[in-house]
């Protein structure tokens, strides 16, 4: 009889807490992050959309988050997951300020404690599922870099996760330059959001837009762009050919 | 004497039989071989007199590229061209089989062919195969009823679109026209702006690369720009040239013009009627 057979799948290398803890597939997403280096600082921006599989579910999602004095963490993929990293840098940056010395974990080394997290994370097969845009500066030092969910990571110059690679990046390296100013940066970051607002279907008309300098952190209220459906071609598309579509 | 299998006349239509064998021999874990595809950037767009189309030279097969510099712009009627992405037969095909069509459709009619004629042509083509025939197409030309600009995708489905890019570039091509096109754009304006998409597909994207191939239609002119603009010339040529190895006894030297042997027409275009 063979009623007291274990009911474990043959192929099971994790033993007794096997699939049940291993995460599979987001749940609740936020789409692209993209973003820049400029005169000062860096700029990021990325809207406040949080999908549940093809609902738009929450509207007021925060993606960006300071951390520390020095940096500044956008992220996509699974919101709950993002959560749970910035639970991890909270520990992290509050150990590094009880040791009370006047040095601060600057945005490489915070940058370098993700990718080891998230790389760990994969090797054992049960990521977080994120993309993340981490951005800072410290001593007058730019970064910003970004990390996968499978650990890749590389800094640059200007970023972006998800679509944002396939739309924003094209733009970015077309007419990103060195010194950019503030009007000139958030000018270029609204073009490429503009860009995923039109192409991206999990992307939503409320973004903010977030500066890092020396003098730290500041987040813009929640607006929306602007946008243009006026073609002429749009208002009766199929006019020479009836009935097409 | 009857024999025991009774003779069917085909029946038309598409027969599936191979597909199942095709699906077998996957299964037993022979892969099938790979398409030449092109791997493309095409793009199209309306500007004030007529259309511009645009693409790249690049053919993959896999990870290799095997054709550097092939044509993507392909002839339909002496005023409608198609750009062609996906298997490169199929498009090839398909455009040609349609521009004959439309050749014997203008022999009936004594009329100029127009865009929607093709557009009908191509995608009843497309669905008829489910989507088999992997051609991605963006349709261009002029006609009595004016400027057109139209793409078909291999299932069949069509839009008709002020501007359109298609193919692996087709994001990083969009990306340019979602950020500058506007209507009324002049003929320099217009190709410009295709010239900048395409490239950002050359740059952008893996599957499309080399020179830019433009085609302009307006009202009863077109003007096809073969390598319009080339942004990846080879780096180091020899300067040299070809020699044969120093142990080479050359034994008699004769060149043969060929002009005295091949009569050429000028002015002649291959591809007009």
């Amino acid at each position: 009889m063979n009623f007291m057979a274990s009911k474990q799948p043959e192929n099971s290398l994790l033993g007794p807490e096997s699939d049940s803890q291993r995460t599979l597939y987001p749940y609740v997403t936020g789409t692209s992050v993209v973003a820049l280096k400029y005169k000062d600082g860096i700029l990021m921006a990325a809207d406040m959309g949080g999908s549940y599989g093809s609902t738009l579910r929450y509207k007021n999602v925060e993606r960006m988050k300071a951390i520390g004095k020095h940096s500044l963490l956008g992220a996509s993929g699974e919101i709950s997951d993002f959560q749970e990293i910035l639970r991890y840098l909270d520990e992290l940056i509050l150990y590094d300020n009880m040791w009370d010395d006047g040095n601060s974990l600057g945005p490489k080394e915070v940058h370098n404690y993700l990718t080891r997290v998230m790389y760990n994370r994969r090797n054992k097969f049960n990521p977080l599922w994120n993309s993340l845009v981490l951005g800072g500066i410290k001593n007058g030092q730019k970064y910003l870099g970004t990390v996968s969910m499978i650990g890749v990571n590389f800094e640059d110059n200007h970023v972006a996760t998800g679509f944002g690679n396939h739309l924003a990046r094209p733009i970015l390296r077309q007419e990103w330059h060195e010194n950019l100013s503030f009007e000139d940066g958030v000018r270029l970051l609204e073009k490429c959001m503009r860009v995923l607002l039109y192409r991206d279907r999990s992307a939503i008309n409320k973004l903010q837009i977030a500066k890092i300098t020396e003098e730290g952190m500041t987040i813009s209220q929640p607006y929306s762009l602007k946008t243009y459906w006026e073609f002429s071609a749009f208002e009766n598309p199929t006019q020479g050919a009836v009935g097409s579509w | 004497m009857s024999k025991s299998v009774i003779e069917m006349p085909p029946k038309g239509g598409f027969s599936f039989d191979l597909c199942k064998r095709n699906e077998m021999l996957a299964k037993k874990g022979v892969s099938p071989p790979s398409f030449r595809k092109t791997g493309t950037t095409i793009v199209g767009l309306i500007f004030q007199d007529g259309v511009i189309l645009g693409a790249d030279t690049r053919a993959t097969e896999g990870p290799i590229v095997c054709d550097k510099n092939c044509e993507k712009i392909h002839y339909m009627a002496p005023n409608i061209y198609c750009c062609g992405a996906g298997t490169a037969a199929d498009t090839e095909a398909v455009t040609d089989m349609v521009s004959s069509q439309l050749q014997l459709h203008r022999y009936h009619t004594g009329r100029e062919s127009r865009v929607v004629t093709a557009l009908t042509l191509l995608k009843r083509h497309l669905f008829n195969y489910q989507g088999y025939v992997s051609a991605a197409l963006v349709l261009g030309g002029v006609d009595v009823t004016g400027p057109h600009l139209h793409t078909i995708y291999p299932h069949g489905s069509t839009d008709t679109l002020p501007f359109a890019t298609m193919g692996s570039g087709s994001l990083a091509a969009m990306a340019v026209f979602e950020s500058k096109y506007k209507e009324g754009l002049t003929r320099d304006e217009g190709i410009k702006l295709v010239t900048e998409a395409i490239c950002s597909g050359i740059f952008n994207d893996l599957g499309s690369g080399s020179n830019v191939d433009i085609c302009v239609i307006t009202k009863g002119a077109k003007e096809y720009l073969r390598n319009h603009l080339q942004p990846n010339p080879r780096t180091y040529t020899s300067s040299k040239g070809y020699s044969f190895p120093k142990k080479t006894e050359v034994l008699l030297t004769k060149i043969t013009p060929l002009k005295e042997k091949v009569e050429i027409i000028e002015g002649g275009d291959a591809m007009e009627e």
